[in-house]
């Protein structure tokens, strides 16, 4: 067995668990925001951010950007492990590959920190 | 006339690989590539390339023919030959030995890891462990692997982490295993599987279907091993 500690869930089925759990959130946030601009065709400024200063909707954005977060903390990881690998570009590849798994989660973290900023600071 | 272009590599001499290019006449007849092969051979002793059973049974001539992976004593021709040309090449993603024999020390790393034998720690019965049709059942569709290596070396993950994935062949042996009812060690091995490497790695590509000389299913297998962890998990 092959244990990780840049992996998000550490195990194989957490983090498989959690990118179909962060998948049907952002499903859900996709469809719910496009039907309510399908069915608000002529929405004003007042109604669009009345939507979004409300607590259900600012814990579903919320929810949604958790999920992003996390998708995409998975995904990258397993292209990094894929592709910047010993075996595909020799020895220096633990270095850049710890270096770009680092970037991605400051980045992904900084990107979450933001969004709870825009949220909760409105 | 058909040509046939064939992997070339044989380290003592060649700096690189190259293809070579032969001619072969069918005389209308749908041979399968095993028999070109075998015809190409006996005009050039030096081309290599595993072979036993010559009837898909052995698994010893997995290679890749026109681009896809197969045994070749078990293709025909007439599934094979693109524009006149048949190209074959050695199984993707492993190092190569000569010509059309690769190493397959990886594959059967793998296949170790999953302990392809019975585990049952329980005083023998008298005669045999039996087990009821419908376990047995269970077990149709993965004891029939013969381990040729052309899912394996078909799947992307397995070419990036061949030391860390299982791989789809593997994979389909390791639940063969978990799925038998003498098996008492479930737990144990279901453990071993739990990280984001050796059953994960798999992203439903589903190459290994596609390229399974057998028929076999080796991507419903690791959905069937992702589920008992799931259950095993919750």
């Amino acid at each position: 067995m092959v244990t990780s500690i840049t992996s998000l869930g550490r195990s194989g089925l957490s983090d498989w668990m959690l990118q179909r759990v962060a998948a049907a959130v952002m499903t859900a946030y996709v469809i719910f925001i496009t039907a309510y601009l399908m069915v608000n065709p002529d929405l004003s400024y007042e109604q669009w951010r009345g939507l979004h200063s409300s607590l259900p909707m600012r814990m579903f954005s919320l929810m949604t950007i958790l999920s992003i977060a996390a998708h995409a903390w998975i995904g990258m990881w397993c292209v990094f492990t894929d592709y910047v690998t010993v075996r595909l570009i020799g020895p220096k590849a633990t270095i850049v590959r710890i270096f770009f798994q680092l970037s991605m989660i400051t980045i992904t973290l900084l990107y979450v920190v933001w969004a709870i900023d825009i949220l909760w600071g409105m | 006339m058909l040509t046939v272009s064939i992997y070339r590599y044989n380290p003592e001499a060649d700096d690189q690989p190259y293809m070579q290019d032969f001619e072969f006449d069918a005389q209308g007849r749908d041979v399968m590539v095993l028999d070109v092969l075998e015809k190409l051979k006996a005009s050039d002793p030096t081309l290599v390339y595993r072979r036993s059973c010559r009837e898909g049974v052995c698994g010893s001539d997995g290679m890749n023919i026109s681009g896809k992976n197969g045994l070749a004593c078990i293709t025909p021709l007439s599934q094979a030959v693109k524009n006149n040309k048949l190209v074959i090449r050695p199984l993707p993603g492993m190092p190569v030995i000569r010509d059309l024999v690769i190493d397959m020390g990886q594959f059967y790393a793998q296949y170790e890891k999953i302990q392809p034998y019975l585990v049952n720690n329980t005083p023998a019965p008298a005669i045999e462990r039996l087990q009821s049709p419908e376990e047995r059942a269970k077990l149709d569709g993965l004891y029939e692997c013969i381990l040729c290596a052309c899912c394996s070396t078909a799947c992307p993950s397995f070419w990036w982490n061949p030391d860390k994935f299982i791989g789809p062949s593997g994979l389909l042996q390791a639940y063969r295993f978990l799925a038998d009812t003498r098996d008492t060690s479930t737990e144990e091995r279901l453990a071993k599987l739990d990280d984001p490497f050796s059953v994960f790695r798999c992203h439903g590509i589903m190459n290994c279907v596609q390229v399974c000389p057998k028929g076999l299913n080796p991507t419903r297998a690791i959905g069937h091993i992702r589920n008992m962890l799931i259950r095993s998990a919750t």
